[in-house]
């Protein structure tokens, strides 16, 4: 039982890029959720999205690395708008399931074997990261004590990853505080009562799952670059299921909320992946309760469990106020 | 350095796990086609099978082993046309149905076994391999498809039915439903194979104990919730967290892989002029038929179909009026629970079983339950027929990888046009 490298890979997770794309999805989710009310079960796609629409332009088509990023950009815009026009005059439920089929769709359309001379596939696409790295200001990998160490390429997209979440989280701070913010958390509140003020309701909702959108499709270039791949499978929708832990965890409808869900969801998921195979291995679960191939799941059976704890008994997470999450039908 | 080592395959380790990359990609993983040659109750070996995609393109072969058995592991879902090398079989031997090739759909994450009949050349007439002509066969491959989508739109209304009057009579949207689902296959599975009971009653038992999972999970945490007065969007996420807990605890008792129930896997078809059914697919369109009967007429016949109805409407009214509202929620559950159970063994005779079969297709249901109208019973029968011919018709035009998109962009257009649904309320959708 290795206690230095369990502490150390968890400790790791704190702060880097997996833990940063999850922080950015949840901070543009925690823009439709937690302030708008918008039940958007399809954020993974917006991931998605942008992640493909990066590493296409590059892999498949040879243009450079910037173009590839507006085109990911524009991408998560284009999808926030197809997915609104049909959805958001519906209620709260037909929303949620709406959004999830569209990013199952999106999902879907990446791993056919007929777009796969564009998409690659199921095998995803790679080489499209070279002129991102290429800027790597960084020469050597850094050791924070003996615990943590990042070579130079975590170190450079980590870099970046915390001024996209910096970025983001001062665009939601003020976004929020602006007229603009307040009407769309009136909305949150109630909708009739803002219609009849004279407000486009439709128009908010819309700017609303735009701005989200294109907040969490940043979070699809740091995963996508990190791991200097695009894989259909992880813009699945489980992977919005664990935004929503995130979101909630940390708190709805603060700005904040995100970055400390993320950090607390990794930090306890990572600890439990790295625990467990060498607590089997040093005997101190017994065989016959858990071998190493069931330990996987068990991270995933927590995050479950938290989830469905957190929302009874504490559905405003750490940070949020019980008052501002939208948990109630309508 | 050593420690640098360690800790970079730890965490690469680790990243495929976590990344959701452990999770999805048993999707990818499983897909094959498979099947055991016997001749005369004697496996008949090295026998060469040959494994085309629908562009004509190779996608593996192999040679049956010496226990008959062949396999061909695939890259993807989809429609792959398998030839048997009738040279390579011994002399004598014949594939009885006349058809060396066949044409087939792999689905996702699942092994689809494959049935050469083998028998004596004596026993197969001059005629019997002849091969059918164009316009024919492309008949039979719409009837075909006409029949397997009305097959599989009955799973997909057992389940529907059930997530439709859970919605109705509680509102919940119940995302835990595939659950419910892949416990009846998993259930059944474990009966059958593990424990060894014949398949019929391990099924039988499976529904009994779906039933009883229903009722349980209501009675001891939906109906606690209610009582806590959980916002209904709240109980809609709790009930995502619970079918990830449910999910990975079948990955956890279950594993990864595909399995086959112990009887009925690869059962011949009858020929019924133009298709081939296989038997089992007629009983259990049969059971599946008069279930949904039943319960439809209960619902509208019984006194407590239609307290049912009268809590779908108006919660509070109907216990103005002296209707328990939880007892009827409880016996909704139940019946849930039961029906799903059944359309997860179904499924599992179907493609196999999988611990994220129901995952799979819940968001099917929730097409079909959709495109009915939320909360209506029948709608969600007439919707769940819709999107089984819907998802089976598609191929006819799009790749068979796609067909679950089809029947995803029907309902999208359904909700812009219509969105109460075919049978639902407008006020319903607010």
């Amino acid at each position: 039982m290795n206690w230095d490298i369990i502490l150390g890979v968890s400790l790791e997770s704190l702060i880097n890029a997996t833990m940063i794309a999850y922080a950015l999805a949840a901070i543009g989710l925690n823009v439709h959720f937690g302030y708008t009310g918008l039940l958007n079960f399809g954020q993974s796609a917006f991931l998605g999205v942008a992640a493909y629409g990066l590493a296409m332009i590059v892999a498949t088509f040879g243009l450079p690395f910037w173009v590839g990023i507006l085109a990911g950009l524009g991408g998560a815009v284009i999808l926030a708008l197809l997915l609104g026009i049909p959805t958001l005059r519906l209620r709260a439920d037909y929303l949620a399931i709406v959004t999830i089929a569209a990013a199952e769709i999106v999902r879907l359309l990446f791993r056919s074997v007929s777009l796969s001379e564009w998409t690659g596939g199921s095998d995803g696409l790679q080489a499209f990261s070279d002129d991102f790295y290429a800027m790597n200001p960084y020469s050597g990998a850094v050791e924070i004590s003996t615990l943590i160490s990042f070579d130079e390429r975590e170190l450079w997209i980590m870099t970046v990853g915390w001024v996209l979440v910096a970025i983001a989280l001062l665009i939601v701070f003020l976004a929020m505080r602006s007229p603009w913010g307040r009407v769309i958390k009136a909305i949150r509140e109630d909708e009739d009562a803002v219609r009849s003020l004279g407000k486009n309701v439709v128009s908010y909702k819309m700017q609303s799952l735009i701005l989200g959108g294109v907040l969490g499709s940043l979070g699809g270039f740091v995963i996508a670059l990190r791991n200097a791949a695009v894989q259909p499978d992880t813009y699945g929708t489980e992977f919005t299921f664990y935004m929503y832990t995130i979101v909630i965890l940390g708190g709805a409808a603060r700005v904040f909320g995100p970055v400390v869900g993320s950090m607390i969801f990794w930090f306890l998921l990572t600890f439990i992946n790295a625990f467990l195979p060498s607590a089997i291995d040093a005997g101190l679960i017994p065989s016959w309760l858990m071998n190493k191939n069931q330990a996987g799941a068990v991270g995933y059976i927590f995050v479950g469990l938290g989830l469905v704890l957190l929302l009874i008994f504490r559905p405003q997470g750490i940070f949020g106020d019980k008052k501002e999450v939208m948990l109630d039908g309508r | 350095m050593r420690r640098a080592v360690i800790i970079f395959t730890a965490v690469l380790g680790f990243l495929f796990t976590s990344l959701g990359f452990g999770a999805t990609s048993a999707l990818a993983e499983g897909e094959a086609l498979q099947g055991t040659l016997i001749n005369a109750n004697q496996p008949v070996a090295g026998v060469a099978i040959k494994v085309f995609d629908q562009g004509g393109t190779s996608a593996g072969e192999a040679t049956s082993g010496p226990d008959g058995k062949w396999v061909v592991p695939l890259k993807a879902a989809g429609t792959y046309k398998v030839d048997l090398d009738t040279a390579t079989l011994p002399q004598g031997v014949t594939v009885t149905t006349g058809r060396s090739s066949l044409t087939l759909t792999v689905f996702e994450g699942a092994a689809r076994n494959v049935l050469f009949p083998l028998g004596g050349a004596a026993a197969t007439g001059p005629g019997a391999a002849t091969p059918e002509d164009e316009g024919n066969s492309q008949l039979s491959r719409i009837l075909d498809l006409i029949y397997t989508g009305i097959h599989f739109g009955l799973i997909i209304a057992l389940a529907a039915l059930g997530l439709s009057l859970i919605f109705g009579t509680m509102g919940l949207t119940n995302f835990a439903h595939g659950e419910l689902i892949t416990f009846g296959a998993v259930g059944c599975f474990f009966l059958n194979v593990t424990v060894g009971l014949p398949l019929e009653l391990a099924a039988v038992a499976a529904v009994v104990l779906g039933g009883a999972f229903g009722y349980f999970q209501d009675r001891l945490f939906w109906g606690w919730l209610r009582n806590r007065r959980t916002g209904l969007i709240g109980m809609m996420i709790i009930s995502i967290g619970l079918a990830l807990i449910l999910r990975y605890l079948y990955l956890f008792f279950f594993a990864g892989d595909t399995r086959q129930y112990s009887a009925y896997v690869a059962q011949p078809g009858m020929d019924l002029g133009l298709i081939s059914v296989a038997p089992k697919n007629l009983i259990m369109d049969a059971v599946a038929i008069v279930v949904l009967i039943g319960v439809s007429l209960a619902l509208v016949m019984t006194r407590l179909g239609k307290a049912t109805r009268a809590v779908s409407t108006n919660p509070s009214l109907a216990a103005a009026s002296g209707i328990s509202v939880d007892s009827i929620i409880r016996l909704v559950w139940t019946i849930g629970g039961a029906l799903a159970a059944l359309s997860g063994v179904m499924l599992g005779v179907f493609q196999g079983v999988n611990y994220q079969m129901g995952f799979q297709i819940l968001l099917l249901v929730f097409a079909a339950v959709t495109l009915g109208g939320l909360g209506t019973a029948f709608g969600a029968l007439l919707g769940s027929l819709v999107v089984g011919l819907a998802t089976q018709l598609s191929t006819l035009w799009i790749p068979t990888e796609l067909k679950n998109v089809g029947a995803l962009v029907v309902l999208i257009v359904i909700i812009l046009v219509r969105p109460q649904g075919i049978l639902g309320r407008r006020e319903r959708i607010g």
